[in-house]
């Protein structure tokens, strides 16, 4: 399959601190990719990079063939790149509806709009309960369900999601995995940056495993699970 | 008069004068709500309102509504024009360098407007019929009639804006969190331009209206309103939209019964020891929320 994203030795930095050191990395069309690594390894800064909240200092990212390294973040969601920030960062002053609205922002499409909330309510079927709700009232999971719903809205060819598990229980966290899953069968490439590398491995098809701002290992998700290196740092022996 | 007709009475002058400051508050509160900023100049916008005003009414002879348009329009611009040239280059500076900065641009716009239409005070021309309804013992005059029209008018439209247009979710969006509103495809330069004009717009009512009720305009007119908007706003906490209304009413009630019952020279104090109160006792405001976000 074709390649979708394509990022080739980026530095990123924050400051003075050189963050990303010379990244490289491919996502292809219709995969599941995971970032992992320790925290501080830089995993949320290459998604806030490809993104468009930071700024790569040198190379290039790119998506379906054009650059769009330094290209600002409310352009480069209408490419078709849509982020699930670490920690939700839901609108909690607003309703459901209004965040799923927002979500929509970039589209002009009332219909394509009104069938695409109705396809996030049977996905997540308790916002739908909750939609006039101001989503800062929400548990943990649902403002989880509502993050993604809401990046969903924008039809995004790649899904970029930071951190989709931090703070849920374990049976929460299988819940968002399978639905994950599912949100890639039909049809949305999915970049996944976890700290539950467990979890991660389990539903991605290939992985990379950063370090410190480099990248240490890649390769297939299902033979990085079983190599002795990641097993021992990262999956707890 | 007796004393609950003079409570009354005192009600109604209120009200008005705190007409006046919930508009200069709203633009407060928004320009917070969206960079974090007091914007200091933000009363001299509302002076330059009253002069666009001003000389839309005498030179180029337009009754009232089309020079509060025309006030609106104008000062919204210089309003936007300010935050390209001297807060946008600051954004990710240091608070307290934009802070200084909103400093420099209120004393530049009070003396380039002595420079430029003289520090004498302008007799502001009587635009609308000056009656009086007498209800009972009370009095209300056409002044006071056109500014309360003119602020619920305003008010209502701004709420529509704010509530249910797109433009209106993002503004929310962007000031709740900016950098996730960039994410959902927002543009932040846009709705930080767009919330200058409508902050400005709102002060340019205000200026017009106190022309008209007051009579007299000068150069340094918004120093004393300026102040005390803010003080409506934080009031009202700070960057909360319905707090500034009623922060600003809330002020314009005290002041006059402040000067009804106690004395004229007492009421600015009255208005300062309000925002000490508030700092000391409740910092976020009437309608602020004590409790963090859950997270």
């Amino acid at each position: 399959m074709g390649t979708m994203l394509k990022i080739d030795n980026i530095n990123v930095y924050y400051g003075a601190i050189h963050a990303i050191k010379g990244i490289s990395l491919e996502v292809r069309e219709g995969e599941i990719v995971t970032l992992i690594g320790a925290n501080g390894a830089g995993k949320s800064t290459t998604l806030r990079t490809i993104s468009g909240l930071l700024k790569p200092k040198t190379g290039k990212i790119t998506f379906l063939g054009g650059n769009i390294a330094g290209r600002p973040a409310h352009e480069i969601v209408r490419e078709g790149i849509s982020q699930v920030p670490e920690g939700r960062r839901i609108f909690a002053e607003m309703t459901v509806l209004e965040n799923l609205e927002l979500g929509a922002f970039i589209r002009k499409d009332a219909d394509g709009i009104r069938k695409d909330m109705e396809m996030v309510f049977r996905r997540f079927p308790r916002l739908e309960e909750r939609k006039d709700q101001q989503a800062g009232t929400l548990s943990g999971g649902e403002q989880q369900m509502l993050a993604m719903g809401r990046a969903l809205m924008s039809r995004p060819k790649l899904l970029l999601l930071d951190e989709p598990s931090m703070g849920l229980a374990p049976l929460l966290i299988r819940e968002i995995f399978s639905i994950i899953e599912d949100i890639n069968k039909t049809g949305t490439t999915i970049l996944l940056v976890e700290q539950n590398a467990n979890m991660a491995l389990s539903i991605a098809d290939r992985a990379y495993v950063l370090e410190t701002g480099r990248i240490t290992l890649s390769g297939d998700a299902g033979k990085l699970a079983a190599s002795e290196d990641v097993r021992k740092a990262y999956l707890g022996g | 008069m007796e004393l609950s007709q003079q409570l009354l009475q005192q009600l109604i002058n209120g009200i008005s004068l705190g007409s006046i400051y919930a508009l200069i508050a709203l633009g407060y509160t928004m320009i917070y709500g969206i960079i974090k900023l007091i914007n200091f100049a933000h009363g001299d916008i509302y002076m330059v309102g009253a002069y666009v005003g001003f000389f839309a009414i005498t030179q180029a002879q337009v009754s009232i509504l089309p020079a509060l348009l025309i006030s609106m329009v104008v000062t919204g611009l210089l309003g936007m024009l300010v935050e390209k040239l001297a807060y946008k280059p600051l954004r990710h500076a240091p608070r307290i360098s934009i802070l200084i900065t909103a400093i420099g641009v209120s004393f530049f716009l009070e003396y380039a407007s002595m420079y430029f239409v003289s520090p004498t005070p302008r007799t502001f021309p009587e635009v609308i019929d000056n009656v009086a309804f007498h209800v009972g013992d009370l009095v209300i005059n056409g002044q006071q009639l056109l500014i309360l029209g003119i602020t619920v008018v305003l008010m209502a439209i701004l709420t529509y804006i704010v509530q249910k247009t797109k433009l209106g979710k993002a503004m929310r969006a962007a000031s709740f969190d900016t950098e996730t509103a960039q994410l959902m495809g927002v543009n932040a330069d846009q709705v930080i331009s767009f919330t200058f004009v409508i902050g400005s717009s709102l002060a340019a009512v205000a200026g017009v209206l106190v022309g008209v009720y007051y009579n007299s305009i000068d150069p340094l007119m918004g120093i004393m309103p300026g102040l005390k908007a803010f003080v409506a706003a934080v009031l009202g906490g700070i960057g909360i939209l319905p707090g500034a209304v009623v922060g600003g009413l809330v002020l314009g009630v005290i002041e006059a019964l402040v000067s009804g019952f106690i004395s004229s020279t007492f009421r600015d104090a009255a208005a300062f020891a309000i925002l000490i109160l508030v700092l000391l006792f409740k910092p976020s405001g009437l309608f602020g929320k004590n409790t963090n976000e859950k997270v």
